[in-house]
Parts: C-alpha cells; sequence; structure tokens
C-alpha cells in the first residue's frame, strides 16, 4: 500500500454519471482523479445508440443549462434527430438523437483529457477508505491508495455484474469488461444497504444481412434542432432507422423455448425495468398481442452494426437466431453480438441526501445506475448533480437542490431519496406534478442563472442567454404595446389569416393568444420584428399557454415555503410525541431533507407534518433563545 | 399533502346559534373573501381600513351575484392578527346551512378548508403565540385530526367511496391510454383521439353530476329542511305551527328557538329533520314599520326549500293574499286552506289561478290537520319521490362536496379545451387534476399509481 496522490474528489466510473461529475468538480475548480475501468469505454452506450426522448430529453436540456456536457456531445455526435410529440403540446416535445456510438465515446474522452484540473487513470478500486464516518480515500488492486476529502460512485452496472446469456451465465460487465467484485463488499462494510437490478439489451445485427425493402424506413427531421442552447440547428439526417414487426411464428419460437428462458428458470434474481421488459416477458405477459413492434437503429457512421430495439433477450443464442429471422426483414439476420442480461447491485437511494450525498458518509456521493436508475440521461443528470454538490460540500458552501417545480432533474433526484425505487427508475414526464412549467423550450431560462451561480456557465453562454431573454422581452413588450383596432382594413387583414374578426380593440398580445396564430402570423400582419425561430417559439408558447402556466405557478407558489423549511440532519425523531408511529418510522429512515420532502413520504399525513412543523419552530425559538 | 396557503373554517359551534362565523386567513384572504362579498361604494376590501368592521352582502358571482346572505365582515391585516397573516372573519346569520353555503363558496374561490387546529398551528409557527404552548398545540392537532379522521370515515358511506373509485378507474384507464401516447410516442399503441377522450369524459361528469346532486340530499338529512310559513296575519299560521309542534317537536332541544329575524323549530318528519319557520314572528318583534306580509314572506321564499302558505278560506283573498301566492308560486309550495270546515269562500281552483303549486289541501290548522301532506312534501324533496334507497351514495361532507365540485370543473374544463382544439397535454393535466381530487375525497395515495397503471396495461420498450 502506498500514497500516490491526494485529490479533492475521486469520481469512481467513467460513463455517463461519471463523466459529468468528474468534469462539474474540475470545472469548479477541484482538483479531480476519475478512476474507471477501462479507459477505453469512457461514456460508453452499451444499450441503444440514442439519447433523449419524453422526460430523458427534458433532463438534457436542463443539464446543458447548468453547464454539463451531454447535450453537447450528443448534439455534435447525432447521425439523426427527431422531435417527438409535436402535436401533443410544447411541454411534451421531446428530442432524440440517435448517436454515433464511438464518436460520442471519443469526443468525450477527448474532453475529459483536456479539462483542467481533471487526471483520468484506469484504476480498479477496491475499497474505499473512510474514517469516523468521513471520506478518507480510495484503496486500488494494485495497492494504491489515493486520498480525497470527496468520493463520487459512478459504478453504473459494474458493482458484482453478472451477464446471463441463455444457460451461460459469467461475472462480467457489459461488453466482455471487468467488473467491480470487492468494492460492493466494501460499501456494505460501511452500512451501506445494495439492491440487485437486472437489465438487458438486445442483439446487435449486421446491416449487409438486412432486406431493408421488407421494413418500414423512419428518417429524422429534416431540419433539425439540437439539445444544447449552445449548439446550432442544423440540416444533416444521415441516417434511417427502420420499422418492423414480430410475427405469429417469433411468439412460437419464444414460447416453445420458456424453459430455457434465464428468466423463468430463476437463474436471474434481479428486479428488471417494467418499461423494458425483454421480448419473453412480452410475449408471455401480453398474449393477446399478434405482433410487437421493433426498430432497427443504425449503431454509428462508421459500422455495419445495428441495434434491433425492443428485442432485449437473455434467451440463448441458437433461440435468438431462430426467431429473429422470423422478423420481416431480418429472414437472413447475422448477430454481431448477442442479447444478454445483466445483474448488479446498486445502492438503495433512500440512503441519499437530496444532494446525492450518502447520509452518513461524509463527503461520499452516489450518482447515475448506481443509485438504481436507468438511463444514460438519468445517469448524466445525476452526475452533475452530484459533482456539483461534492464542489460545494469541499468549498463549505450549502447544497444545491432542485426542487420538483423547477426541473425534471429535481423530480429524478426527488422520486429517489423520497421514494425509492423497486425497479431501475426511468423518467417520464407523467411523473412531473408540474409539466407545463418544465419544457424543453424554457430550460435555459429556468436554470441558467443558477448554473452561472455555480460557476459552470461559461461567459460566452451566459451572455448568449442573457440576449435571448432580453429579445424575448422586447418581443412580447412589442406585443404588448401594439394596438389594434376593428377598422375595416384589419377586419379584412384578420379574415385572410383565417381567424375571427375583433370586437372590440385589442394588442397584438391578445391575438397571438388565439390558437391559430402565432408571433410570425402576427408579427408579419402588423409590421413587427421577426425574431429567430427559438425566440419566437418561446414567445408563442408563453402567450397562448398563460392561463395554464399561472395556475400551475399558483400551486408552486403554495408548496414553496415548505420546501425552504430546513430540517437539521441530526433531528432526533425518537423523542417526537403527537406523530404516528409509521410516520416516525418513514422520517426516520428517509431523514427529510425539508419539509417539503418530509411531507411527499407516503405514511406521513398533513397531521404528522403539522407537529414537525410545530416543534421545528420549537427548536428554532430555544436556539434563538 | 400539506399546503401553506388560504384556508377557511366554521368558527362557531356547528347548531343554529344567533350569529355564525367563518374565519379566513392566508395570503389570498382579501382576493378570496372580496370575490364574494358586496358592500356600499366601489371601495376594494383590502383598501378598507383595517380592523374595521365592513357591513355587506355574501353573492355568488356564479348565479349571477345571488344574495347568500346579509353580513358583517371583521378586516385584520397581518401581522397583527391571531395568525399573524391576513384575517378575515365573515359573521353571518346563525343557521347552519348559510354558513355552509358561503364556507363553500369560499372554497369554491380558491380557500382550502383549514386542518384541524390550523389556525392555532399558524399563529405559533408566526409567532403570536408563546413557546410553552407549543405542546398544547401539538395536542390540539392529535386530538382534532383523530376526531375529524374518525368523523372522515364515517361520513364517507362505503357505497360512495365505491362509486368515487369506480370514476377514478374509468379516469386512469383514460389518462394512462392519454399520457403513454405522450411517454411512448413509439410505442405500437393506438392512440386516442380527443373525440373518443370527449366521448369517455362525458358519462364521468354525469356520474359525477348525479353524486353531486344527491349532496344536496345529504346536506338536507344533515341540517334539517328549511320550511317557511307564510301567510297574512291571523291566516292560521301560528295554529298550524302550534299543531306540527305538538306532534313532532324534535327530542333535540338545544337548539335555540329563535335567530335575529325570525321563529324557528325543530320537528321531525319520519325520521328527516324539519326547521318550521315562522314569518309571523317577524311581525311581533318588527316595530319599526309595518311591512306587509309579502315583504317578509319574499325574504324566506328563496332560501326554504318548502314553502307553506296558510290562506284563510272562510273569507275572500286579499290583495296581500294573492301577491304572496303569486310570489310563492312556482317554488316548492304547499297552499293549506285554513278554516274550510268554516264554510269555504276560496277553493283549490281559486288558488291555482295564481300559478303552480306542489299541493293544494283543506286543511283545519288547529285540529292539526295537513300533517301528511307536509310530510309528503318533506320526503318528495329528500328522496325524490323514489323509494328509499337505504345504500344509496350519500355525499354531504363540505370538503367533500368541494373537492367533487372542483374535479367537475375540471371535467368541464378539459371538454371545452378538447372543443377549442388545445393538444393533449392540457387536456390530460386537468383530467389528472380530477382524478386526484377525487382521491383525496377517498384517501387514495395519487400518483404512483399512474407510473404502475402505465406499465400493468400498456406492453412498453425499447
Amino acid at each position: 500500500m502506498y500514497t500516490v496522490d491526494t485529490y479533492d474528489v475521486i469520481v469512481i466510473g467513467g460513463g455517463h454519471a461519471g463523466c459529468e461529475a468528474a468534469l462539474a468538480t474540475a470545472r469548479m475548480g477541484q482538483r479531480t482523479l476519475m478512476a474507471t475501468l477501462n479507459l477505453d469505454n469512457i461514456a460508453l452506450m452499451p444499450c441503444n445508440p440514442a439519447v433523449g426522448g419524453p422526460g430523458k430529453s427534458h433532463l438534457v436540456y436542463e443539464l446543458d443549462a447548468l453547464g454539463g456536457q451531454m447535450a453537447i456531445n450528443a448534439d455534435a455526435t447525432a447521425i439523426q434527430m427527431r422531435m417527438l410529440n409535436m402535436g401533443k403540446g410544447p411541454a411534451v416535445h421531446s428530442l432524440r438523437a440517435q448517436s454515433d456510438k464511438v464518436a460520442y465515446q471519443r469526443l468525450m474522452k477527448e474532453t475529459l483529457e483536456n479539462t483542467d484540473n481533471l487526471n483520468v487513470k484506469q484504476i480498479m478500486v477496491n475499497e474505499l477508505l473512510i474514517e469516523d464516518g468521513e471520506v478518507k480515500g480510495i484503496l486500488s488492486e494494485l495497492g494504491e491508495v489515493y486520498e480525497a476529502k470527496a468520493i463520487i460512485l459512478c459504478t453504473g452496472t459494474y458493482l458484482k455484474g453478472k451477464i446471463i446469456l441463455g444457460e451461460l451465465t459469467y461475472t462480467g460487465g457489459p461488453n466482455g469488461q471487468r467488473t467491480a467484485e470487492l468494492l460492493s463488499d466494501s460499501l456494505r462494510k460501511n452500512g451501506i444497504e445494495l439492491m440487485r437490478f437486472k437489465t438487458g439489451t438486445p442483439a446487435r445485427v449486421d446491416k449487409r444481412s438486412l432486406t431493408l425493402d421488407h421494413m418500414v424506413e423512419q428518417p429524422g427531421d429534416s431540419k433539425y434542432r439540437a439539445f444544447s442552447f449552445m449548439s446550432d440547428w442544423t440540416d444533416r439526417n444521415e441516417q434511417i432507422c427502420w420499422l418492423t414487426y414480430t410475427t405469429e411464428e417469433t411468439h412460437d419460437i419464444i414460447r416453445g423455448n420458456l424453459n430455457r428462458a434465464p428468466m423463468y428458470t430463476g437463474i436471474i434474481e434481479g428486479t428488471g425495468p417494467r418499461y423494458c421488459p425483454s421480448i419473453e416477458d412480452k410475449v408471455v405477459r401480453f398474449s393477446d398481442k399478434n405482433r410487437h413492434q421493433l426498430f432497427v437503429e443504425p449503431e454509428g457512421n462508421h459500422t455495419n452494426e445495428m441495434y434491433v430495439q425492443g428485442m432485449s433477450t437473455s434467451l440463448p443464442i441458437d433461440v435468438q437466431y431462430q426467431f429473429l429471422r422470423t422478423i420481416p426483414g431480418l429472414e437472413n439476420v447475422e448477430i454481431m453480438r448477442p442479447a444478454y442480461a445483466i445483474e448488479y447491485d446498486c445502492l438503495n437511494p433512500l440512503q441519499l441526501t437530496p444532494a446525492l450525498q450518502v447520509k452518513h458518509i461524509k463527503g461520499l456521493y452516489s450518482a447515475g445506475q448506481a443509485n438504481g436508475t436507468s438511463g444514460y440521461e438519468e445517469a448524466a443528470a445525476q452526475g452533475l448533480m452530484a459533482g456539483i454538490n461534492a464542489a460545494l460540500y469541499l468549498q463549505g458552501k450549502e447544497p444545491f437542490i432542485l426542487s420538483r417545480s423547477e426541473a425534471y432533474i429535481g423530480v429524478l433526484i426527488d422520486d429517489l431519496v423520497t421514494k425509492g425505487t423497486k425497479e431501475p427508475y426511468r423518467m417520464m414526464t407523467s411523473r412531473s406534478e408540474y409539466r407545463l412549467l418544465l419544457r424543453q423550450d424554457n430550460a435555459d431560462l429556468r436554470l441558467t442563472e443558477k448554473g452561472r451561480e455555480i460557476g459552470l456557465v461559461s461567459d460566452e453562454r451566459y451572455q448568449r442567454f442573457l440576449h435571448k431573454k432580453s429579445l424575448i422581452e422586447e418581443g412580447v413588450a412589442a406585443l404588448r404595446a401594439r394596438n389594434i383596432n376593428p377598422t375595416k382594413e384589419v377586419q379584412a387583414l384578420l379574415e385572410s389569416m383565417g381567424t375571427a374578426h375583433i370586437k372590440t380593440g385589442m394588442t397584438a398580445y391578445d391575438l397571438v393568444k388565439r390558437n391559430e396564430l402565432s408571433y410570425g402570423d402576427v408579427a408579419d400582419a402588423f409590421d413587427l420584428k421577426r425574431y429567430s425561430p427559438d425566440v419566437e417559439e418561446e414567445i408563442d408558447i408563453m402567450i397562448t399557454y398563460e392561463g395554464y402556466v399561472k395556475k400551475q405557478m399558483e400551486q408552486v407558489e403554495k408548496v414553496r415555503k415548505l420546501e425552504e423549511k430546513i430540517i437539521p440532519a441530526d433531528w432526533d425523531y425518537d423523542s417526537m410525541k403527537g406523530i404516528s408511529l409509521e410516520a416516525k418510522q418513514k422520517l426516520k429512515t428517509i431523514k427529510p431533507h425539508s419539509i417539503g420532502q418530509a411531507s411527499r413520504i407516503s405514511g406521513v399525513s398533513p397531521a404528522d407534518v403539522s407537529v414537525l412543523l410545530i416543534q421545528l419552530e420549537q427548536y428554532r425559538r430555544e436556539q434563538q433563545q | 399533502m400539506y399546503t401553506e396557503d388560504t384556508i377557511a373554517a366554521i368558527a362557531t359551534p356547528p347548531g343554529i346559534g344567533g350569529v355564525g362565523i367563518i374565519r379566513v386567513s392566508g395570503t389570498r384572504c382579501f382576493e378570496i373573501v372580496g370575490s364574494v362579498f358586496k358592500a356600499q361604494g366601489t371601495v376594494p376590501l383590502e383598501k378598507r381600513p383595517n380592523r374595521t368592521i365592513q357591513y355587506g352582502h355574501i353573492i355568488d358571482p356564479q348565479k349571477q351575484d345571488e344574495i347568500l346572505d346579509e353580513v358583517l365582515v371583521l378586516i385584520m391585516k397581518g401581522p397583527k392578527s391571531f395568525t399573524a397573516e391576513d384575517v378575515i372573519e365573515v359573521q353571518c346569520h346563525g343557521g347552519i346551512i348559510v354558513v355552509r353555503e358561503i364556507l363553500k363558496l369560499l372554497l369554491r374561490q380558491g380557500a382550502r378548508l383549514a386542518e384541524p387546529g390550523e389556525f392555532t398551528k399558524r399563529a405559533f409557527l408566526n409567532g403570536r403565540i408563546d413557546l410553552t404552548q407549543a405542546e398544547a398545540v401539538i395536542d390540539i392537532i392529535e386530538a382534532k385530526s383523530e376526531q375529524s379522521l374518525a368523523v372522515a370515515v364515517k361520513q364517507l358511506d362505503g357505497t360512495l367511496a365505491g362509486m368515487i373509485r369506480t370514476i377514478r378507474e374509468q379516469l386512469i384507464e383514460l389518462i394512462s391510454h392519454l399520457e403513454v401516447a405522450i411517454d411512448y410516442p413509439e410505442e405500437d399503441i393506438e392512440e386516442l383521439t380527443m373525440d373518443e377522450t370527449a366521448d369517455k369524459l362525458r358519462p364521468i361528469l354525469a356520474k359525477i353530476n348525479q353524486l353531486l346532486a344527491t349532496a344536496n340530499r345529504g346536506r338536507l338529512l344533515r341540517d334539517g329542511i328549511m320550511t317557511a310559513i307564510v301567510g297574512r296575519p291571523n291566516a292560521g299560521k301560528s295554529s298550524l305551527m302550534n299543531a306540527l309542534l305538538r306532534e313532532n317537536r324534535a327530542i333535540v332541544t338545544d337548539i335555540p328557538g329563535t335567530t335575529r329575524d325570525s321563529i324557528e323549530e325543530a320537528i321531525t318528519i319520519e325520521g328527516i329533520p324539519v326547521r318550521l319557520i315562522d314569518t309571523a314572528g317577524i311581525r311581533e318583534t318588527d316595530d319599526i314599520v309595518e311591512k306587509l306580509g309579502v315583504d317578509r314572506a319574499k325574504e324566506y321564499l328563496d332560501k326554504a326549500q318548502i314553502v307553506v302558505c296558510v290562506i284563510d278560506a272562510s273569507e275572500p283573498m286579499t290583495a296581500e293574499e294573492e301577491a304572496i301566492l303569486r310570489e310563492a308560486s312556482h317554488k316548492n309550495t304547499i297552499v293549506f286552506l285554513n278554516k274550510a270546515d268554516k264554510g269555504a269562500v276560496i277553493t283549490a281552483d281559486t288558488v291555482a289561478q295564481y300559478g303552480q303549486f306542489a299541493a293544494i289541501a283543506p286543511i283545519s290548522a288547529a285540529n292539526g290537520e295537513g300533517m301528511d301532506v307536509l310530510a309528503d312534501a318533506v320526503k318528495e324533496l329528500v328522496y325524490g319521490g323514489t323509494v328509499q334507497n337505504e345504500s344509496s351514495a350519500m355525499l354531504s361532507n363540505v370538503r367533500h362536496i368541494t373537492l367533487m365540485e372542483q374535479a367537475k370543473s375540471q371535467i368541464e374544463q378539459s371538454l371545452n379545451n378538447i372543443e377549442s382544439g388545445l393538444p393533449v397535454d392540457f387536456i390530460v393535466t386537468d383530467v389528472r387534476t380530477a382524478w386526484e381530487q377525487l382521491g383525496d375525497i377517498t384517501g387514495d395515495s395519487l400518483r404512483e399509481s399512474l407510473v404502475d397503471e402505465l406499465f400493468s396495461r400498456f406492453c412498453l420498450g425499447k
């Protein structure tokens, strides 16, 4: 054992959480070490070759506004983009990029390697060094000690990872990688409760073996937007995805081989996600469906590997070949990498504070799949937040916590640390109660100022933000200032625009409120300034949905004060009188950060919250005396 | 969930007292009370001087500003108030119906029904109550929440809870269908069109309306049916009242006999509480102006659920009686032709010329006749002419009714929005709110189950 170096922060893991965490701490001035199992697998996308989608894209936009990296990286390496949910309302518009996986990794690695204060090293961590409930450093398998005051666990699916592929099971991470075998034990030894989760990925197939004209083409949008506020909208549409369906024959083969499916033979013990079931699970649970759709997606510009979305399985390879070849377009398919399931250890997130710190160990943070989530975007968002909070901790500052009404990131973390999760947690827009407020389009308006305060928003980004904001304000002011009177000419103009006459004088602002009119329409008709599409879109949304936004803002206001009432971390719940036994136990376990969080714990009634509030006030006044 | 918004509650004990007080506290206090309070002058409520008493009327803005009651409003701006927040007290005429109607109105305008002990709690949190009293406040919350829990459980009968759960089940099915299309836009799931959504919402709205209709019945059973006896002096009102009282006086004796301007007595008819108001009482206490009977009757015609009009059939119709009959027609009015045994000058046909009446019957008030007619009217009102169904759902709690009404307006809102072509995101937001409000009635928890719904109903996966 010899001490190699002393860092401020050590990030364990180089996946999507690890990358964001390390970049955040380094950029916030903390000397950071990223310890990863394999330098070639930084920012690896071991599952689908895509970033975004409903809820997930919202996370990426928010991460970008706070100064994270994923959005910029995904924009630069996208090979197709689509804006989903276009007809369903502005709050659920969701961008999704198909990524060139290798390009994505390379660009992220390059960014990490060229970031000041950050060292990236290939290190297998065996043990956390913890003394008196405080982080001291790590011990590697080679006996190296790296000292640090903060550690961020971003271990993904690598803690005691186990691959299951039909009858074959072996210890390992995705793509034949090594796993962290001893770290799990070290965590347990330090009083951390672990859970066992499972996930899976479908086969990768050779593009040359596909009969493309048996499938339906799925091109991207011709003009596409970007996740990052710093990227420009472009006109690329390089790659096409393909849609096809399983057949009855596919299902028969799967049903006939269920006795060989690890899910049903009991080999798999971990809890899998319901939203990402294996094909055998779909066939069994939804037996009335005579077909299931699947998308065949390119994995990059320089590979023939195609990802078969919707066909994740842990059935043996011979069965995989058999059933894939019953699918139109895949009749002669060649598998390049078989589908497999993976089991891994992760932390029960109820042990974490809303700052993603392990409650009983000072300086220990955790993010990503290690906290029981699923998805690159969920991981990255947590990585960023854990990084920010570790840095703030080292700087002796208050933690940075986003509320449920400020960001999907707030929803994600609050759900995890307040309710916990029994399966890999995936973000969805329906998880947010303030969905109309938390839109992609206003992520920058919501969060850039906060990112600036933290120190992750560059001058360039901040200037760009202020400029956009001022244009929006200018546009809205001009609309309000412009009076429109019901003259003959105006009525004729309105008629030509396909909208109703006006009865009395109104402002141009009132016209934009009409569903059928956009800012552009009104600006052209009444000689107002035109702006870039993002500015005009923002003006449109702000005005058209003003009523709904106001309604949700009122709801937010009601709970805001409760979020601001902080409960001391060492609060003694045992000696509390007047609350139910169930509430007491829940509060003791979860140790809520604020009254707001306490009120969201199931089993804690409004009366319990009232009592807690009173005793908190009692305590506060006693402290003052 | 616990929130810090504007709260309201009835501050006087239930029952019929001289004055009823509704207390409101919170940041939106003035806005909410101001929206239903109409007084002389144009100065808005928040601009009126602090610590004054304002005279005016509580009106219902949704019913063309119909007057609910004449009230006194006490203004106490924070921080110098009991809770240290803005506080308003509305003092209205006693009588539980009026007080509850005003409370309901305030809840509809955006106040929330106060949790047990919440005013006291706010007073403490805002530093108005001494530290030594903290324990006492906790005791109050503890005791009251237990008590209110027991009451709430009792009030929510099983059938009603079952019906609400059925409605919620239908709503969640709809919601999950809409949500799944949003969160899984590329899944192979048939999307509901907005027309189909509207088709699913309409029967749900109808069911909610049905339940709300029973709310009225439930309230009648709890608070008693207000029955006003009108007629010209000496027509026999007091005799009728005395006769009814003799036979049916309510066992409850703690209800005071008088309100500010009428004589009120409680009786029970076939188990249903009935509040008899003898408008004759007015004349005796009213020594300022010799008002016409019709003016006094008018005051009660709108408030009463049953009007009993007593006509002296032995004498020709007076102008006053004609006026009363015209006013009372088309209401739920029973016309008693008193002293018909003494040689009737006025018959049922004569009365029928003045409008439509629920019943016209000759009686002898002194002999206590007419009881059965009144009993029929009471039963008709409560059970709507149908045979009483013991297990029929009864919605009667103010909180329940308010939540139900809110849910109703959310669904109406979503139907309107479908009409005007708003995207699904907005539609589902309102439907979700309705679903949550109904869940608040039954105490079923929120949100978590939505995600479960999505996964159990649909085959989703990447």
